[in-house]
């Protein structure tokens, strides 16, 4: 399907539909192929090239759209894993009500005892007849409390090394025996969650994968997630040199030449990251995504703490100030939002979700640059025989 | 258009990467590093008359290729990579681009259409009479004069690629004069870079030619804009090195990179290099299309051409300056053809206008006023 063919199906769709009605219309994009052209057909997609997907965002430019914030695990994580790895039948139920919002989706992949280390993960799952029964507590798990269902990997074979006992699941966050509680952050706010499981059935065809290649398929979601989180602003001067650029040229009475001199580099710097994300897209347009993304995550988060940590000190004054303390959920993750104290301080967590930067540099040192790794005393050691 | 490399210019990247590798290897550079012709003029040669490079800016109708920025700076990347002694970038570039602003507004004379022919075919080299260091954001240092006899008279410090040329363009004010390089004295001087050295150039009472109008915001924004290109070829080099080299090496009874210390650092290192590659390769992209002077397409090349300037320039010496480390002794000695990077590495950082020149002009370009 070439581009005008993708154009026209855009604009005969919106012709036909009612944007008035949002959940209706998000539905009905999605069965008419335009959710995510190079998804197959019948899934939301035409089966075309990645790129047309702007073609259809232009045509439905200010008509309802899925929500980036509270959807962003279930759009950039789950739904290239499911596509990737799940069955027709598990492709059908979920991709639908993932697209249109109506299910959000939570991450149980960070343990308080793995985190860099995500391999060594404990939480088990034994299987009992049909059903997986899963034991274990997962941590930083943004969203949880809106959450339908969760990709969660878990341990099913403590017999062998760490990367070969695991598998992957959906996890149903309505089933008995999963508890939700709020984890305060630094920013006053409670974005992520533990989640306690115990004893939580589910059933087999909830697997996404084969038993014991829970690994690999987690790799998907992850090079995912670092290219959904290290993405970055398409316009030039946006995102968050664009909100501390606007301050700048509003309030003269700030202006000194040392922050000039730092914020003119830091321009730089955000203008070569974004065009090296344009440059990713390109060679991506086609496939998946590889290790590069993660070294797209390593500026995007190092850009954000310099940027906003920049934004509290070019404001004086007002930059003793924080908006509010108060303890409460989030409805979705914000890293723009709210006042320059709060985006200083979530940005520290810029450079530990998804993969801290140090890891990051490794898997580009390794899987990019081909490096040697460190030696791994733990590599072919069962996991239930690892020192902890 | 793309920021990646279209088939033709992967063509044209390995022909001129096949024929460095194999006139133009590391240790024959230094060798004539050392010697009393630091250019190459045989590699020259065929580089612009059987490839073609040349001629690679120069529109057809003068026998050039009709080729744009993006194709030159694929040439400038490979030209980088093997710090080739070569004068593409002073005179296919610089001068050529000066010639042919010369031309935009007026048309050029006979004489300018036939040096730009002469140009194209490979069959005369010129440089540009203006000082490496001069930044495209400040008005030239003192101006060459013209005497009352129409001959020229002055002084040019810091002229790169002089030495290889047969004709030298010179600014005088806002016009171009086109000057025999026999007619001027060309005094090569000892230069920090040992495969592009810079000349002081003399004219005292040298018979000139006005071939047109001279910008020189325009044409040294141009230059460096591509220059860019090759200091991102130079990074490239120094990044390949640096790697094969700490596979390699072993201390402690392991490669030293697969120590974190070292591998982290070359991560950054990679990253660096991969945004250098975006920003050159954008504006080379910008710079093809030649947008009119004040539009808001020129505008956005004038940026495009800063961020990369200032961005790449440092990326280049930054990953010299650790190949240097990360090569330990062996980094320090005369024999490793490293230092060669590293001296044009630090060169180009100055030519052209500086890191700091660059991000200043986006004071205006990007709206980010300095202080008042």
């Amino acid at each position: 399907m070439d581009e005008e063919a993708v154009r026209e199906r855009a604009v005969a769709f919106l012709a036909g539909h009612d944007p008035g009605d949002r959940t209706g219309f998000l539905r009905a994009r999605f069965d008419a192929g335009l959710a995510w052209v190079h998804f197959p057909e019948g899934l939301g997609g035409l089966g075309a090239p990645r790129e047309l997907q702007n073609v259809v965002e232009r045509e439905l430019a200010g008509t309802p759209q899925p929500d980036p914030g509270t959807q962003a695990i279930g759009l950039g994580m789950a739904a290239p894993t499911i596509l990737a790895f799940g069955t027709r039948e598990q492709q059908e139920r979920f991709l639908r009500p993932l697209w249109t919002g109506e299910e959000i989706w939570c991450q149980l992949f960070s343990e308080p005892g793995a985190g860099s280390d995500l391999a060594t993960l404990a939480t088990r799952a034994v299987r009992d007849g049909d059903e997986w029964v899963v034991d274990g507590q997962k941590v930083w798990t943004s969203g949880a409390h809106h959450a339908r269902w969760a990709i969660l990997v878990a341990r099913t074979d403590p017999g062998v090394p760490k990367h070969r006992g695991l598998t992957y699941f959906v996890c149903d966050m309505h089933a008995p025996g999963v508890e939700v509680r709020p984890l305060r952050q630094i920013t006053g706010e409670a974005e992520f969650n533990e989640v306690f499981l115990t004893g939580v059935r589910l059933p087999d065809s909830l697997r996404l994968g084969a038993v014991g290649d829970g690994w690999r398929v987690a790799t998907t979601t992850l090079m995912n997630e670092r290219v959904a989180i290290g993405g970055g602003p398409v316009r030039r001067g946006g995102g968050m040199i664009g909100l501390v650029a606007d301050t700048w040229r509003s309030r003269p009475e700030l202006r000194t030449h040392d922050l000039h001199r730092r914020l003119l580099a830091l321009w730089v710097e955000s203008e070569v990251t974004r065009l090296a994300g344009a440059r990713l897209r390109e060679q991506l347009a086609a496939g998946q995504p590889g290790p590069e993304g993660s070294a797209m995550k390593l500026s995007f988060a190092s850009l954000n703490q310099a940027l906003s940590a920049l934004d509290v000190e070019l404001r004086g004054e007002e930059g003793l100030e924080y908006d509010d303390w108060t303890f409460r959920r989030s409805e979705s993750v914000d890293f723009f939002g709210r006042g320059p104290g709060y985006r200083y301080l979530r940005a520290k967590g810029n450079s530990i979700e998804g993969g801290t930067s140090e890891i990051l540099r490794n898997i580009v040192a390794e899987r990019v640059l081909g490096l040697p790794s460190e030696p791994r005393v733990d590599k072919d050691v069962p996991w239930k025989d690892l020192p902890r | 258009m793309t920021l990646l490399y279209t088939e033709v210019e992967e063509e044209l990247r390995a022909s001129v990467r096949d024929l460095l590798a194999d006139r133009c290897r590391p240790d024959a550079v230094l060798r004539r590093a050392e010697s009393a012709s630091p250019y190459d003029a045989d590699l020259w040669k065929t580089l612009s008359r059987e490839i073609g490079v040349a001629g690679l800016l120069v529109p057809e109708e003068y026998g050039g290729a009709g080729a744009s920025a993006r194709e030159a700076a694929v040439v400038l990347e490979e030209l980088g990579r093997a710090v080739a002694p070569v004068p593409f970038l002073t005179s296919a570039v610089l001068a050529t681009e000066a010639l042919l602003q010369a031309g935009v507004h007026e048309g050029l004379p006979a004489g300018g259409r036939d040096l730009l022919a002469e140009l194209a075919a490979g069959e005369t080299t010129a440089a540009l009479a203006v000082s490496l260091a001069a930044s495209p954001y400040r008005p030239l240092p003192p101006p060459v004069t013209l005497n009352d006899d129409g001959t020229l008279g002055g002084e040019i410090r810091a002229v790169a690629g002089a030495d290889a040329a047969d004709v030298l363009l010179v600014p005088v004010g806002t016009a171009l004069y086109r000057v025999r390089a026999g007619d001027a004295r060309i005094d090569v001087l000892p230069s920090l870079d040992l495969t592009r050295p810079i000349a002081v150039v003399t004219l005292s009472g040298a018979p000139g030619e006005r071939v047109g109008a001279f910008d020189a915001r325009r044409v040294l924004a141009f230059g460096a804009g591509l220059l860019t290109s090759e200091q991102l070829g130079v990074a490239e080099w120094c990044l390949a090195t640096t790697l094969a080299h700490i596979r390699e090496r072993h201390q402690f009874a392991r490669p030293i990179g697969s120590f974190q210390a070292i591998k982290h650092r070359m991560a950054d290192l990679w990253l660096d290099v991969a945004r250098a590659r975006a920003a050159a390769r954008n504006a080379a992209n910008l710079l093809a299309a030649r947008p009119e002077p004040g539009t808001e397409a020129a505008l956005e090349a004038e940026a495009a051409t800063a961020v990369a300037k200032s961005w790449c320039s440092e990326v280049a010496v930054r990953v010299a300056e650790e190949g240097v480390q990360l090569h330990g002794g062996t980094g320090m000695t005369w024999e490793h053809p490293l230092h060669l990077y590293l001296k044009r590495a630090k060169a180009s950082e100055t030519a052209l206008g500086t890191p700091g020149a660059h991000r200043d002009a986006l004071s205006a370009l990007a709206d980010l006023p300095a202080p008042i």
